[in-house]
């Protein structure tokens, strides 16, 4: 039995399908995204550097962080997003099972991150480099907690495409998980020198 | 009395199901494009509403103002800010771009939905979540919000200074939720753009409106994202005590200026170009003549959107920038009234030698045209250095603005509501009331805002709440010139109940219509008044550009897109 009313909420858009473009609309969306993030990104960290050249006091707050840390979880990130690569390519070869268990190095790396950045943080804070010391440390908790809260979201979000390519679905996602990290990863790279290396 | 459900009690429930289903939690891009609508004609009438509670403030001090009692300072700086922020970020947003974007873009691109029509239903959720709690921030303890939609620092970033404990961070929160549902919106616009076009349907046989509701949502994305990371560092100053903006502490309160001049210019072009793209499509169907130099509206377009992201700091002529700075921006400024007059040029032109018919939908065009030239006349006056360090912040800035504003967001809207109703519910509205709201409402905006230019040139000062405080600002003349824009305020309400009346009326009583009433060529035409959820019987094919009227040696004055000979 079909009547209107049903006929109306089954009813599945063909839009979703189509793509004049030839690109995948799903991919495309997700180069929005990522172009809508460059910019809030870009707002935060060109803000931070206008204001770095006219205080040069803030290279010896940045003293205090913890270059190593940076640099381990640089090398995490980075081996994190290979993983992220190699998962897209079982996908392409339509093994699912295999890219979840990438997928999952991934989401390790991303924990270990986290991880590192947690003692980091606890530590800083123990010796009163808080939120509220300087506007450096400012910048400092809000760039790194942004990113963070980006890291932890991928995470979240690559769980469940890993669970649904283990079960063979879907596994274009997985391509679009790892274009995402990638930029977590790219983030990443200007926040290091900006605010670990350059003292 | 307990019984088995009877057949009438379960359709019923079914009934209610599919009232949630198609009208609540629809994903049909029609559904959301009016909810749309609605929640921005109802936050434009409470927005209305403060302005008629402060503009009686100011004709009548200190008085009780009918409806709503007295209006202490505090209050009116709350009125004031709120009424900016929800004209702009609940009114013209919602209605020009949500609204109208997605009740017209795959209708005209010829396809069924949004490519994401989920994400779409989530996008309106979190705009009417955002609406609720830019209410509740006007009642919570303290107050709403009252510095100024603009927010400047350390006046915005410390309760402390602003009294708001409450109201200040909800403000910037339900902002905030606005910009993500945008962005959300915004995306699933431009890949259903790029994507979902039906065959045939190239790049320069998209109807300009969708053309300028793209341009709109690429300039949103990318000038809002550097205020969302300004709008983080300012929730963190207002709750957690960060000093982002706090010199004292190494902190830059200009840098907020920045941040959100960055954003809010561009966002004037975020509105005026859908605004402008509904007024081309009316004006080439009432003049019945081919939109005049399509390939260069849609380059000016492209370049105002371009060019928005480099004048900002026209509004710092006064906070002391670099003089050397501040004659860049002059430039720039200027220029891009190049682009704008390029695109009000080819209007008049389209119109010359038309076969104007003067319908409702043609007056409200035909008066955004004449009521914006106005606007951005006197936008000269501000984007000079030399000018602007006088008029700054005078009632001179409140005319120009609203003299952009209105008929961007009011003049546009009422036009692109009439053009549409048709296709919206397969009725019309009723002309008499169409014109007798129309004269009701364009005659007093004029009392309204030229009095406002004379007190602004006379030097006297905005976000004033009694200039019985300030008597070197104020005479008996300019008195007068406040108590004139009151009331003709006034007699504009007056009138939109005619609209109401009008609108409401006809949805249900309205001379029934075909398909297509105003003989028009681009594909929401084609589909059926009002379209099912699908929009058309079977895909259309498109042929031709969209403005094909009096084409020579064509019986029919029109040459819809669909049609293949
Ligand atoms: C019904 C007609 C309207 C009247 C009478 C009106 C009147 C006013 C007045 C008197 C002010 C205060 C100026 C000041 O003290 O600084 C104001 C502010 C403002 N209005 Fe309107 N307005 C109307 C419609 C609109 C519309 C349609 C928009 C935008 C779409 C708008 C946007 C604004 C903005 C952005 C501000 C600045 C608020 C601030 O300084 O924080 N207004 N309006
Ligand atoms: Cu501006």
């Amino acid at each position: 039995m079909s009547d209107a009313a049903d006929v109306h909420t089954a009813h599945v858009p063909l839009a979703t399908r189509r793509s004049t473009t030839g690109i995948p609309t799903a991919r495309l969306a997700v180069w929005w995204v990522l172009a809508s993030e460059i910019v809030i990104f870009g707002g935060l960290i060109g803000s931070y550097v206008m204001l770095r050249l006219h205080h040069p006091h803030w290279a010896e707050e940045a003293a205090h962080t913890n270059t190593i840390a940076g640099a381990f979880n640089t090398f995490v990130l980075l081996t994190s997003s290979l993983a992220a690569v190699l998962a897209h390519q079982a996908a392409e070869a339509r093994d699912g099972r295999r890219a979840a268990r990438f997928l999952g190095g991934t989401i390790l790396g991303g924990l270990v991150f986290l991880v590192v950045k947690g003692f980091e943080w606890s530590h800083e804070i123990a010796h009163g480099f808080t939120i509220f010391r300087d506007v450096f440390w400012s910048y400092y908790y809000v760039a790194c907690g942004l990113h963070g809260l980006h890291v932890i979201a991928g995470m979240i979000i690559m769980a469940i495409v890993a669970a649904d390519a283990r079960r063979g679905r879907n596994l274009h996602r997985v391509e679009l998980i790892g274009i995402y990290w990638h930029f977590v990863d790219a983030v990443w790279i200007f926040l290091f020198p900006l605010f670990y290396i350059a003292k | 009395m307990s019984m088995p459900a009877t057949a009438h009690e379960v359709t019923a429930v079914h009934a209610l199901e599919s009232v949630w289903s198609r009208y609540v939690f629809s994903t049909d891009h029609k559904v959301i494009g009016l909810q749309y609508l609605f929640t921005g004609m109802a936050m434009a009438l409470l927005g209305g509403f403060m302005a008629y509670v402060f503009r009686m403030q100011l004709a009548f001090p200190d008085q009780v103002v009918p409806l709503y009692g007295l209006v202490t300072a505090r209050e009116y700086n709350a009125l004031v800010t709120n009424h900016g922020s929800i004209m702009i970020f609940w009114v013209a947003m919602p209605v020009l771009i949500a609204g109208f974007g997605n009740f017209l873009i795959p209708l005209m691109i010829g396809c069924d939905d949004m490519v994401f029509p989920r994400l779409n239903r989530l996008s309106y959720q979190i705009f009417f979540v955002s609406a609720v709690i830019i209410l509740i921030s006007l009642v919570v303890p303290g107050g709403g919000f009252g510095g100024a939609w603009t927010a400047y620092p350390p006046l915005s970033a410390s309760a402390q200074y602003n009294h708001t404990p409450w109201g200040a961070p909800l403000w910037l929160l339900a902002v905030a939720l606005e910009f993500v549902a945008f962005l959300l919106g915004g995306i699933n616009f431009t890949v259903t753009v790029m994507n979902a076009r039906a065959p045939g349907m190239t790049a320069m046989r998209i109807p300009i409106v969708v053309w300028m509701i793209v341009i709109a949502s690429l300039v949103f994305m990318a000038s809002v994202g550097p205020l969302v990371a300004g709008a983080v560092m300012l929730l963190l100053d207002q709750t957690v005590g960060t000093r982002f903006y706090d010199p004292t502490a190494g902190g830059d309160p200009l840098l907020w200026q920045h941040l959100f001049w960055f954003f809010g210019h561009p966002e004037v072009y975020v509105v005026l170009l859908p605004a402008t793209g509904i007024v081309a499509e009316i004006i080439t169907v009432f003049a019945r003549k081919k939109l005049f130099a399509y390939k260069t509206i849609l380059g000016t377009s492209i370049a105002t959107g371009i060019i928005s992201f480099f004048v900002w700091a026209h509004h710092q002529f006064v906070a002391g920038i670099d003089p050397r700075m501040a004659h860049l921006f002059t430039i720039t400024t200027l220029l891009i009234s190049i682009p704008i007059a390029e695109m009000l040029f080819a209007f008049i032109a389209t119109l010359y030698g038309g076969s104007i018919e003067l319908a409702t939908p043609m007056l409200w065009a035909l008066a955004f045209i004449a009521e914006f030239l106005i606007g951005g006349v006197t936008g000269i006056f501000l984007g000079a250095n030399a000018t602007d360090i006088y008029l700054h912040d005078t009632y001179f800035v409140v005319a120009h603005f609203h003299y952009t504003f209105f008929p961007i967001g009011i003049i546009a809207t009422f036009a692109a509501v009439t053009y549409w109703f048709p296709k919206m519910f397969g009725r019309r509205m009723n002309e008499t009331l169409g014109k007798l709201h129309f004269w009701g409402t364009i005659i007093p905006f004029n009392l309204i805002f030229i009095p406002l230019f004379l007190t602004g040139a006379a030097g006297q000062h905005r976000r004033i709440y009694s200039y019985e405080n300030f008597p070197q600002l104020s005479t008996p003349w300019l008195n007068q010139l406040a108590v004139l824009a009151t009331l003709a305020l006034i007699v504009m309400f007056v009138f939109q109940a005619v609209f109401l009346v009008n609108f409401f009326w006809s949805m249900r009583r309205g001379e029934k219509v075909g398909a297509n009433p105003w003989n028009a060529n681009t594909l929401e035409w084609s589909a059926p008044s009002p379209p099912p959820h699908g929009n058309f019987a079977a895909m259309p094919t498109v042929y031709r550009g969209p403005y094909e009227y009096g084409v020579p040696d064509r019986e029919l004055d029109y040459w819809p897109q669909h049609v293949a000979s």
